[in-house]
């Protein structure tokens, strides 16, 4: 345990208890959300940012002249701000707000890549890829006659960049890849990747979806040309999102989505587009979902992104030391380095029978193909539990999930 | 919510040890079923007798409720006639899907499966292997989903 110290003062109670729905019960126990890797639950000060929008300010954005119109454009380009502080992108320009990783990487599969792909040409993904990150591109390939290969894993589910390497040739248009695997919690070799891919003259886009709640991303270092993520995974709501995309693409991309707000004159005979960012945000905008989105941002800062990952490196070095222990289980994904994320298997019992069982512990986990059924294949499993953890999630939680896995094994004999 | 009303005796029972598990060759029928949520997989083939399933397999891979409502089924459902099977295939739908549905008593051994209408996210489990069977029995060449 000496590799992960707990981190000087990282208070996880009271952490804990900014989230008010940790304190409810599920089936007459004590909730144990291990379950964040699909969605984090909010902190009060998310809630009450959406509340008090809600309550004192809302009004459309970009359009009126009046007093809460101003007051709610104002704070709706004041969150693209705190999104583009949060993973230093260069400009606020760069900073689109979409539904959320999913939607950002349909918007440049359908603008960036459609009109730009040719018969033959090869988009490379990893084997690692939620279905969000193959499906928008399997369609752009299917419009287009363009190639998908993947770049294989190893046992661990390790991406070697030596073998992305391998996979490109002067027909590589685009790599797409995880950041961090969803199902696995393999943490990719992004910088590499992306410095090859450019050496390659192909384009780079990163979901961080898996990343951004876990660690620090910085975008001017990585230098990638898109990256998409969402709120809901990093304390924020569901239905908001970003696409940070390099501004001299973003400039030379048509527009996605055709409506108010992305245009500056209308006519029967010609449209004239908004400038970035606006042109790629058609209608009016999921604005609560943006300034929470920008509260939990503000939350994440106060207690220091760097801090959350050290507090979740040791819960998994943990996890992993006591889930290891426990008889007939194996833990899917092995790779050094990890986000706190644990999928595993125990024999004779299927993973959705452990879910079952869990729950009515009280233990909320994920159980089932995590959206990544390549992944699944590979591993020759039909399904495993995935047991995730955040900012709040405590050490007891390690044990609350081990002694429900006790139980499983009681009631499966 | 009482676990022991879900993974009774005999569930647990028929998923360590399935019954009429395998493959017939050759079959009058067979048809597979596949449940993309958790990954349940089945295959049943089916020799019928005129209106009668003479004999019948199943083999896959899938949680504990839905291999032993595979197993179960088949136990209940050999050497009966399509009319028959069509009033437990209703009668087992009720009582899966309806809290309050009281429990048919030629449902038999099937009756077992009834605590799964408190888990409502594994009725789909238990109902898996009865719509493969229909679809046996109707021909149809496109596997069952049940998402």
């Amino acid at each position: 345990m000496n590799a992960n110290p707990k981190p000087v003062g990282y208070d996880v109670e009271r952490v804990w208890r900014d989230f008010p729905i940790l304190a409810r019960q599920v089936h007459g126990k004590p909730l144990v959300f291990l379950d964040s890797a699909a969605s984090s639950q909010r902190p009060a000060s998310v809630i009450a940012a959406v509340s008090d929008y809600e309550r004192l300010h809302h009004a459309n954005v970009h359009r009126g002249v009046h007093q809460l119109s101003q007051e709610a454009t104002q704070m709706f380009e004041h969150a693209r701000g705190r999104v583009r502080e949060f993973v230093n992108a260069t400009s606020t320009r760069e900073v689109i707000f979409t539904r959320g990783t999913t939607e950002s990487i349909n918007l440049v599969a359908q603008s960036y890549a459609r009109p730009r792909l040719h018969r033959g040409d090869e988009i490379l993904l990893t084997a690692l890829e939620h279905h969000a990150n193959i499906v928008p591109w399997q369609l752009v390939a299917e419009q287009t006659g363009a190639v998908i290969k993947a770049v294989p894993m190893d046992q661990r589910g390790v991406i070697d960049v030596a073998n992305v390497a391998a996979h490109m040739n002067e027909r590589t248009r685009i790599v797409a890849c995880a950041h961090v695997s969803n199902a696995l919690g393999t943490v990719l070799p992004v910088r590499e990747i992306t410095r090859l891919a450019h050496a390659r003259g192909a384009v780079v886009l990163i979901d961080g979806a898996q990343a951004v709640p876990h660690q620090r991303v910085d975008l001017k270092a990585l230098d990638c040309d898109f990256y998409a993520f969402s709120a809901h995974k990093m304390y924020g709501p569901t239905g908001i999102g970003a696409l940070i995309g390099r501004e001299s693409l973003l400039e030379a991309m048509p527009p996605w989505q055709g409506g108010g707000d992305m245009i500056l004159t209308v006519s029967f005979e010609k449209t004239t587009f908004n400038v970035l960012p606006f042109k790629f945000e058609a209608g009016t905008p999921n604005i609560s979902g943006a300034i929470g989105m920008a509260a939990a941002i503000d939350y994440i800062d106060s207690i220091g992104i760097d801090r959350i990952h050290a507090h979740e490196q040791r819960l998994l070095a943990l996890a992993t030391e006591k889930l290891t222990q426990v008889p007939g289980l194996k833990i899917i994904g092995t790779a050094p380095d990890k986000a706190a994320v644990i999928s595993f298997t125990i024999d004779g019992i299927h993973p959705h029978d452990l879910g079952t069982i869990l729950d009515a512990e009280g233990v909320a986990v994920r159980t089932g193909h995590h959206c990544a059924m390549p992944v699944m294949e590979f591993f020759n499993v039909p399904a495993t539990a995935r047991a995730s953890f955040a900012c709040y999630s405590r050490e007891s939680d390690i044990d609350a999930l081990v002694g429900a896995l006790g139980k499983a094994r009681e009631v499966f004999g | 919510m009482d676990l022991k009303d879900l993974y009774r005796d005999v569930i647990l029972d028929h998923n360590k040890t399935p019954r009429l598990f395998g493959r017939l060759d050759p079959a009058d029928s067979s048809a597979d079923g596949h449940n993309p949520l958790c990954g349940d997989r089945l295959h049943i083939t089916v020799r019928l007798d005129g209106d009668r399933i003479a004999d019948l397999r199943f083999e896959g891979k899938g949680c504990a409720i839905s291999v032993a409502s595979a197993s179960l089924m088949c136990e209940a459902v050999k050497g009966k006639q399509r009319s028959e099977i069509t009033h437990l295939f209703n009668e087992i739908h009720e009582v899966l899907t309806h809290h309050d549905a009281p429990i048919p008593d030629d449902l038999g051994k099937l009756a077992a499966l009834s605590g799964v209408r408190e888990f409502p996210v594994r009725v789909k489990c238990a109902s898996l292997c009865w719509h493969t069977l229909n679809a046996a029995l109707e021909h149809r060449a496109e596997p069952v989903k049940t998402e």
